[in-house]
């Protein structure tokens, strides 16, 4: 009895919080634009009694997801959102590894403070941190006058409002989820594996990539989907940082949802990257169990 | 390999494999190994010996190529290799946790070392296989580490370790992580791989039994030095310093003031047989009584004239100034009769071999006689070291040079033998072991018995106090 009401509050969670409002996105989808309140159409009316459902779901169809294909607009913004968020993750990874390693290798008693530090920015807004890097990388921004001051350009780089902005935006924000399981990955590897690889003849480098790569394997995995899921559908980041020819779906649904007011178009929208989104979290979810496995 | 044969460290021509010169290991204010000079040689069987703290890892470490030496030199078949990285030394590591690749098949983690060096794949698979059977992994070269027993990860580990054919394998408290049972076959089997492969080992553990068991020579280690190194024979029976006899094994350490004994016996009281009919307390304490006259030996004149009249026809010239010499451990079957000059009215009753010392120990006890003690340490501070088991235990006095009166006050009763914890008169616990070779019932010395404990004069080691 215990048992199943313990298992009953995530289920219940996740009903109310997600399968309801998943529900109900995927209902308008299925609507059409109208001017009302709220501005899709058909709306149920229970008065009518089941004249009235029948008239609901006749009023159904999957018209705009067919209008998404219409479009170029729509699937080059997928499209790009894939290949941002995959970039964007390389490049959390080629920075966060090293990170993470440092740490693993850092003295015990130095470890609480320099997890403490990569936890830190969590603690001021998300939207601040983000503003900040407009002062930092624009024409006039710090960067730049530090970069120009040491002589080393002559004018000024522009980097705010284009990919790049972008791809720092992404990289700085979602670090800690790329540390954080590598660290813990590399913090339970006993370092006899690598004096044993050395002493069977391989070089400091060579026991890198046979040893510590294959065996942190688990938390680059991890932390790979950590940061590639959320930033497929990022908004904050490329509508701040991003230029006019950044194209993210995340941008593109709130244009529909609150320029166009196309509710029924933007939740299509929404349920398409959702659609895309199950499978790396499909695969992660596997990868996860794998891990287990041999982990035990 | 015959054991008796095998001691190229007697041989003064044998060429050392390994040999530590000078060697120095300072964690910055803290010394690790404190000059150590020591030579080890092809096909031994080393053991390193001490209690956690005392340097054997680190000069394994050393070895292997984990730490550089400070000061000094490491060479193998007499080049440095104190500099040279591990990868780059024909030297391999069974690490204590076994280290194997998680992630890695016993097939391939065997396999690991080769690779690196880039044979050829035939050959690889070859001399894994052949590692696989020596080590009877056969059944399992497809399973990864976490899918086998503890046994069988120790042996893919001595697999893994052995496969790249190295001079030197070193063995970092192999076995510490299997249970008794199994360390035992265990032992026996890296023996047996040791022979076969004719590879040089260096153990390091602190189970003093484990290293008697594989070593074919011992070091005992103590704060960075080698206190002592030799065979595990010498290392048990001859200990040359209380810290080794303590290390080794069960020991009774009777502390006391040496007073060195007469050494000349003359040779003719051999014919004179000596009937002492009481063996009663009385005669020991005379025999302590006179002690202070006899600190050093003396002249013998009585012996002197005798030998004179009688013997110097068989035995040739008297030898004047003698050499003070270390009687040997086992001291030849000279009995000790009624020496001419010793006042003491009634000598042993027993055989004793001339010469060694006498150990006053306790006020009002008779003085411990061990003649193989050594006479230098007239005078001095000693301990008596006394294994258990060569001590003997019974209800009535026996007839032995020393003989101790106590109350058996606890009985460890181990199956094979039993362990008498007994104190003597005076509050000095002292243990005896004796085999159980009657049923446990008919046991005949229970609980607070009254016991004689007794032992030959050779039984113990005279060691300096430190």
């Amino acid at each position: 009895m215990r048992r199943a009401v313990l298992i009953a509050v995530p289920y219940l969670w996740l009903l109310a919080l997600f399968l309801v409002p998943f529900i109900i996105v995927l209902k308008i989808s299925l609507s059409d634009i109208a001017l009302a309140r709220p501005p899709y159409a058909p709306q149920l009316d229970l008065n009518e009694g089941w004249a009235g459902i029948r008239a609901f779901f006749a009023g159904l169809d999957f018209e705009n997801f067919t209008f998404l294909t219409t479009d170029d607009l729509y699937w080059k913004a997928y499209l790009s959102s894939v290949r941002i968020a995959a970039v964007a993750t390389l490049c959390t990874l080629l920075v966060g590894y090293p990170i993470a390693y440092g740490m693993a290798r850092a003295p015990h008693e130095w470890r609480p403070t320099l997890l403490m530090l990569v936890i830190l920015p969590f603690w001021t807004s998300f939207l601040i941190r983000v503003y900040s890097w407009i002062g930092i990388l624009s024409t006039e921004g710090v960067l730049n006058q530090f970069l120009m001051g040491i002589g080393l350009i002559g004018e000024p780089l522009t980097i705010l409002n284009t990919n790049t902005a972008v791809y720092i935006g992404i990289v700085y924000t979602y670090l800690p989820f790329m540390i954080l399981p590598i660290y813990s990955a590399l913090e339970k590897m006993d370092e006899s594996l690598l004096e044993a690889a050395e002493d069977l003849g391989s070089s400091r480098l060579a026991a890198f990539w046979l040893v510590t790569i294959p065996l942190s394997r688990n938390g680059i995995v991890a932390g790979c989907f950590l940061v590639f899921i959320p930033s497929i559908g990022e908004f904050v980041i490329p509508s701040l940082l991003g230029g006019s020819d950044t194209l993210m779906i995340g941008k593109v649904l709130w244009e529909e949802f609150f320029s166009n007011r196309d509710w029924p178009v933007a939740s299509a929208v929404a349920v398409v990257l959702l659609l895309i989104l199950i499978i790396p979290i499909v695969l992660f979810q596997r990868s996860e169990e794998k891990a287990r496995e041999a982990g035990r | 390999m015959a054991e008796s044969v095998f001691a190229p460290w007697n041989d003064p021509e044998a060429k050392p494999l390994i040999q530590f010169k000078g060697v120095t290991k300072r964690f910055g204010d803290f010394t690790a190994i404190d000059d150590l000079t020591q030579n080890i040689y092809e096909r031994e069987f080393f053991a390193l010996l001490g209690p956690s703290g005392c340097g054997k890892t680190t000069l394994m470490r050393m070895l292997a190529g984990f730490e550089e030496p400070t000061e000094g030199q490491i060479l193998l078949n007499g080049v440095d290799i104190g500099h040279v990285p591990p990868n780059k030394r024909a030297v391999n590591m069974m690490f204590q946790s076994y280290a194997l690749f998680p992630h890695l098949s016993v097939y391939d983690n065997i396999a690991f070392g080769l690779r690196r060096e880039k044979k050829p794949k035939d050959e690889i698979h070859a001399r894994v296989k052949e590692m696989l059977r020596l080590t009877r992994l056969d059944r399992f070269a497809q399973r990864k580490p976490h899918q086998i027993s503890g046994g069988q990860r120790q042996r893919v580990a001595l697999a893994r370790s052995l496969a790249k054919a190295p001079k030197l394998l070193l063995l970092d408290e192999p076995l510490g992580a299997l249970d008794k049972k199994l360390r035992e076959e265990t032992q026996f089997e890296l023996m047996d791989i040791q022979e076969k492969t004719g590879t040089t080992f260096i153990i390091v553990t602190h189970d003093q039994e484990e290293a008697m068991t594989v070593a074919s020579r011992v070091a005992v280690m103590d704060e960075g030095r080698i206190v002592q190194v030799a065979t595990p024979d010498v290392i048990y029976e001859a200990p040359n310093s209380v810290y080794v006899a303590d290390f080794i094994g069960d020991v009774n350490l009777i502390r006391g003031t040496a007073r060195a004994r007469p050494t000349d016996t003359p040779p003719e009281t051999v014919a004179k047989p000596e009937p002492e009919p009481k063996p009663a307390p009385a005669p020991r304490e005379t025999a302590s009584a006179p002690a202070p006259e006899r600190a050093a030996p003396q002249p013998n004149t009585l012996g002197r004239a005798l030998h004179d009249k009688l013997l110097s026809p068989i035995f040739g010239k008297w030898l004047e100034d003698e050499p003070r010499r270390l009687p040997p451990p086992t001291a030849p079957e000279a009995p000790r009769a009624a020496a001419p000059e010793t006042t003491a009215p009634s000598p042993q009753p027993q055989d004793i071999p001339p010469g060694g010392l006498e150990i006053d120990w306790s006020e009002g006890q008779a003085a411990i006689i061990a003649a193989n003690g050594d006479p230098a340490l007239d005078g001095e501070k000693v301990v008596l070291a006394l294994r258990p088991e060569k001590l003997g235990i019974a209800k009535t006095r026996p007839q032995a040079p020393n003989t101790l009166k106590g109350k058996v006050i606890d009985i460890a009763y181990l199956g094979n033998i039993s362990t008498y914890h007994v104190e003597i008169e005076g509050g000095v616990m002292v243990k005896a072991q004796a085999a159980n070779t009657r049923r446990i019932a008919r046991r005949d010395i229970t609980w607070e018995d009254e016991v004689w404990l007794s032992f030959t004069a050779t039984a113990g080691v005279v060691l300096k106090d430190e």
